[in-house]
């Protein structure tokens, strides 16, 4: 993976010191919080509901075991012995000091890492597939084109100040595993002309996101050349710059501009803007992206066993459901479930943190990967390792076997901790986890993706489960908005509101419901999503309202 | 009543102004009538609270409740880790949030 050269390391380390300066200066009453505000989130610091909160990035989720164990550490030395990995492929630690935020940054650049541009209206971290430079059916390790993205991105002086935030999602897989067309650019490294020997490439699409108006990104450009990448994205950003709506935040995400101009016509301002910078040296040399690609070259993988012993039954029920289809037959890549049934969904002790570590270093060459699902991946795994690994999870309740079963959902910490929340999000995923498992039905239901917001932010992505779930404040109560029909794959769909809200008590039994008519009504090979295409919202609705 | 809560400029910690200075108990909380604004401008001048608003409460015999959920969130803790909350040993302190 990726490692600081010297000036990535100078520039964080500089940044540590500029805002221990800054920090010393609030505490000292020298300035104002007005003041001080947009200077933390510079620096991933919020102020949530309980603590400030701090946002450590993950750049497209890779990080290696020690940068691991600081986090856990950091958990343990500064938090409440716990951090909340995030459907931004992010950490965050909910119960931080403000005189103790300086220390864990440099704790943090200790191991090359920040918490720069996690929060402000910049280019966010630059998000991935989680299964980059393991998976079998992936073109090319879409990782280098991430970090190129990261190291252009990190202090533009262009897009520090955007309309609103900005993400983008990186993947070179025809599956999409980040949810690439809800991102406000999503770029797909692909092929041109046909398979293997032809030109590589990247296909844009802008314009997508969550939030209050969902919208899924058109592609505006299907091939943009490698030595013409940044370049291209600048354009798209650039026009997003001088166009976006800064009189209202409601509608200043890169979404609204690309709808209300019409994807044709912001395509049309792109390409001007692209065609007028390609003579202007914008883009990196491409000696940078060779430098960049060894880093993420494949470990020294051996042959060995293609299959394992299945005579354990809990064990095999894991490789089945945590397991994905690694590039060499000899590995597969490991999900570590953090959704213990009635946990809380992405949340890891510093202690499980630091075993994570430990069983990175032992069984995957180092390497773990943060899902957007809130769940982390050890990449590469040998197949003969497997049971070792499984049973050292297990041992540390790590070891649930529910990948995209509806036990594996997204929830969001909603008014639990969040400021923004109108509704808890949490309590719903225990209590659904735990009927689903007590009833025995989560196996039956196979892939059912089920994603919790507890407010219009979205940051739970129920636009895009196939159940989701919207909290809201009706009059001061907790309400919930079920929502069905999205999907955040390479069939991305928005999901459509069933009808009037629910009490909690009512929401989770709505979930029941429309899980049995899925039931009922499936045919052989369906998930919960193909039958609800099939069959639509009417007899959903039926069994919720009638 | 209208009471003044914040966050803690260097801990963050949930605070209530209880007449004089700030504590970590909503039970504290002190009824500022229409004074509200006027502590609030103090209490910021002086840099020891971020971001203070005033809200609805309601005394009770039980003690002081905030009248909004996202205030008595605040008021104890994340209500899925009681063990978090400013009242660990209580396991009934979380049944007046919801």
């Amino acid at each position: 993976m990726y490692s600081y050269d010297q000036y990535d390391q100078q520039m964080v380390d500089a940044r540590v010191a500029e805002f221990r300066d800054q920090a010393h200066r609030r505490l000292e009453g020298k300035l104002t919080e007005d003041q001080f505000k947009p200077l933390r989130l510079m620096n991933g610091l919020y102020l949530q509901l309980h603590a400030y909160m701090l946002r450590v990035a993950i750049p497209y989720g890779t990080l290696n075991s020690r940068q691991m164990t600081a986090l856990g550490d950091i958990a343990d030395k500064y938090d409440r012995g716990y951090g909340h990995f995030t459907t931004r492929q992010n950490l965050q630690y909910n119960w931080i000091k403000l005189e103790d935020a300086a220390d864990i940054l440099a704790d943090l650049a200790k191991v090359e890492m920040h918490a720069i541009q996690t929060s402000g209206n910049c280019i966010r971290n630059i998000s991935s597939d989680h299964f980059a430079g393991a998976a079998a059916d992936e073109l090319v390790d879409p990782r280098p084109y991430a970090e190129l993205l990261r190291q252009w991105s990190s202090f533009h002086p262009e897009f520090t100040y955007l309309p609103r935030k900005f993400k983008i999602a990186v993947i070179a897989a025809e599956k999409d595993r980040a949810a690439m067309r809800l991102h406000d650019i999503g770029i797909q490294i692909i092929e041109k002309d046909g398979e293997q020997g032809g030109e590589i490439g990247a296909r844009f699409y802008v314009g997508g996101g969550m939030g209050r108006t969902p919208m899924i990104a058109p592609m505006i450009r299907d091939f943009v050349p490698l030595d013409q990448l940044i370049t291209y994205s600048e354009a798209c950003l650039r026009v997003y710059n001088r166009y976006g709506r800064r009189d209202n935040k409601y509608k200043a995400r890169i979404k609204i501009l690309v709808h209300e101009l019409g994807a044709e016509e912001y395509t049309r301002q792109v390409e001007q803007e692209f065609a007028h910078m390609l003579d202007q040296g914008v883009e990196p040399p491409r000696e940078e992206l060779e430098r960049i690609k060894p880093f993420f070259d494949d470990p020294a993988f051996e042959d060995g066993a293609k299959h394992v012993d299945r005579s354990d039954p809990d064990f095999a029920l894991w490789v089945d459901r945590n397991t994905h289809r690694h590039k060499h037959d000899s590995y597969v890549s490991a999900v570590i479930s953090l959704k213990p049934v009635g946990g809380i969904p992405g949340d890891a002790t510093g202690e499980q943190i630091r075993i994570m570590a430990r069983l990175a270093k032992q069984y995957s060459f180092d390497e773990l990967r943060i899902m957007h699902t809130q769940n982390v991946v050890l990449p590469h795994v040998k197949i003969e390792d497997l049971h070792a690994l499984w049973t050292a999870l297990d041992a540390a309740d790590l070891g649930a076997p529910n990948m995209d079963s509806i036990e594996d959902m997204i929830a969001c910490p909603g008014l639990d901790y969040c400021a923004l929340a109108n509704a808890r999000s949490i309590p719903l995923a225990q209590r659904i986890s735990e009927k689903f498992d007590a009833s025995g039905k989560t196996e039956k239901l196979g892939e059912l993706k089920l994603k919790i917001s507890g407010c219009i932010n979205a940051c739970g992505h129920h636009h895009a489960g196939h159940i989701g779930i919207l909290g809201v404040d009706r009059k001061g109560v907790e309400n919930y908005q079920l929502s069905l029909g999205g999907s955040e794959a390479e069939d991305t769909s928005l999901a459509k509101i069933t009808g009037p809200g629910f009490t909690e008590d009512g929401v989770i039994e709505a979930v029941e419901k429309v899980t049995d008519v899925y039931l009922d009504a499936r045919e052989d090979g369906e998930r919960f999503l193909d039958t609800y295409r099939r069959i639509g919202m009417a007899p959903f609705k039926e069994a919720l309202y009638d | 009543m209208k009471i003044l809560t914040g966050n803690d400029l260097k801990s963050g910690a949930v605070i209530w102004w209880d007449g004089e200075n700030w504590s970590l108990h909503v039970d504290a909380a002190a009824d500022v009538g229409i004074h509200g604004e006027e502590i609030l401008a103090r209490e910021e001048a002086l840099r020891r609270v971020n971001v203070p608003y005033i809200i609805d409460g309601e005394a009770t015999a039980d003690g002081v409740r905030p009248a909004h959920i996202k205030d008595r969130v605040r008021a104890l803790g994340p209500t899925v880790r009681p063990d978090l909350t400013i009242k660990p040993l209580n396991a009934q302190a979380l049944d007046w949030i919801i």
